[in-house]
């Protein structure tokens, strides 16, 4: 069974906030004892959802949860915005398409960084992507 | 305007990378660097990351995008001092880097960036022990 054991939402309304999420989620991964590679996976991964919250979903939040199971421990982000919504899902999770002149690899990037990844979009009512790491 | 200091060194620019950019400050630098290089006629530029603790599809971008200009300019760019968990990282996040030289620290990478420009002027000639050939 899974418990939560801490949880906060972060706003994602500029750049500036971009950097304090990126600063979040490594003071959330360093209480977790996360190794230095898991740290820095997750963070990357946030920087890319935070980022594409921000451009493309005109802002947003990240909702931070540390996770026990068992003797696992972990950390899921969802980050959550009311943009537009993606229309092709296939499309946006294939490595390198872009709309917005970026280099296509976040979503995808993020993907593979992560343990667990899951995204729901419909057009016109916005973005959720959630993430966890297990340690 | 907060901006990277960006030092010049006899014919090499240097950036230190200290803090966590946000992504106006990545583009300022990018801008910033190629005005330098073409201004100065810098022949190498040095970008230390070895204070970052990681390097996203964004700051990919740029160090990508800066080693291509530079190349534009006739310059070489090497990246310094990457921590080994970014360098994992990056490459599970599908960044390649193409074309970007990378050294484990400072003073390898003016080694590196030496060596490379010294290549260079040595045309066809590639035996490092001519250290001392004259300009054509
Ligand atoms: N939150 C979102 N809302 C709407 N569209 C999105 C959202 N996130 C991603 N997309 C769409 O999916 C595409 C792919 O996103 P991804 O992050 O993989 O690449 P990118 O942002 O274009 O470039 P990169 O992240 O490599 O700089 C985007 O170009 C955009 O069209
Ligand atoms: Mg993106």
């Amino acid at each position: 069974m899974i418990t939560i054991l801490n949880t906060d939402i972060k706003p994602i309304q500029s750049q500036a906030d971009i950097v304090y999420v990126r600063q979040a989620v490594r003071d959330w991964a360093l209480k977790l004892q996360f190794g230095i590679v898991d740290q820095t996976k997750i963070i990357t991964a946030a920087s890319e959802l935070a980022r594409n919250a921000f451009e493309y979903g005109k802002g947003g939040t990240m909702k931070m949860e540390s996770l026990q199971d068992g003797f696992k421990k972990g950390l899921r982000l969802t980050f959550d915005d009311k943009g537009p919504g993606i229309e092709n899902m296939d499309l946006a999770l294939t490595d390198g398409y872009t709309t917005g002149g970026g280099l296509g690899m976040g979503l995808t990037g993020a993907r593979r960084l992560v343990n667990e990844f899951d995204i729901k979009s419909a057009p016109g009512q916005g973005t959720t992507v959630t993430i966890t790491k297990w340690k | 305007m907060e901006r990277i200091p960006i030092l010049k060194m006899g014919k090499f620019l240097l950036v230190t990378i200290q803090v966590d950019m946000h992504d106006r400050l990545v583009m300022t630098l990018q801008d910033d660097l190629t005005h330098k290089i073409s201004a100065t006629g810098a022949r190498g530029v040095l970008i230390d990351i070895s204070a970052l603790e990681i390097v996203d599809s964004f700051i990919g971008r740029m160090i990508a995008n800066i080693a291509g200009m530079s190349r534009v300019l006739d310059a070489k760019t090497v990246v310094t001092g990457m921590q080994p968990a970014v360098a994992i990282t990056l490459v599970e996040l599908g960044l390649a880097l193409d074309g970007v030289q990378t050294a484990l620290n400072v003073d390898r990478g003016i080694m590196l960036l030496e060596k490379l420009i010294e290549l260079e002027e040595g045309g066809a000639d590639l035996e490092s022990e001519h250290d001392h050939d004259s300009e054509h």
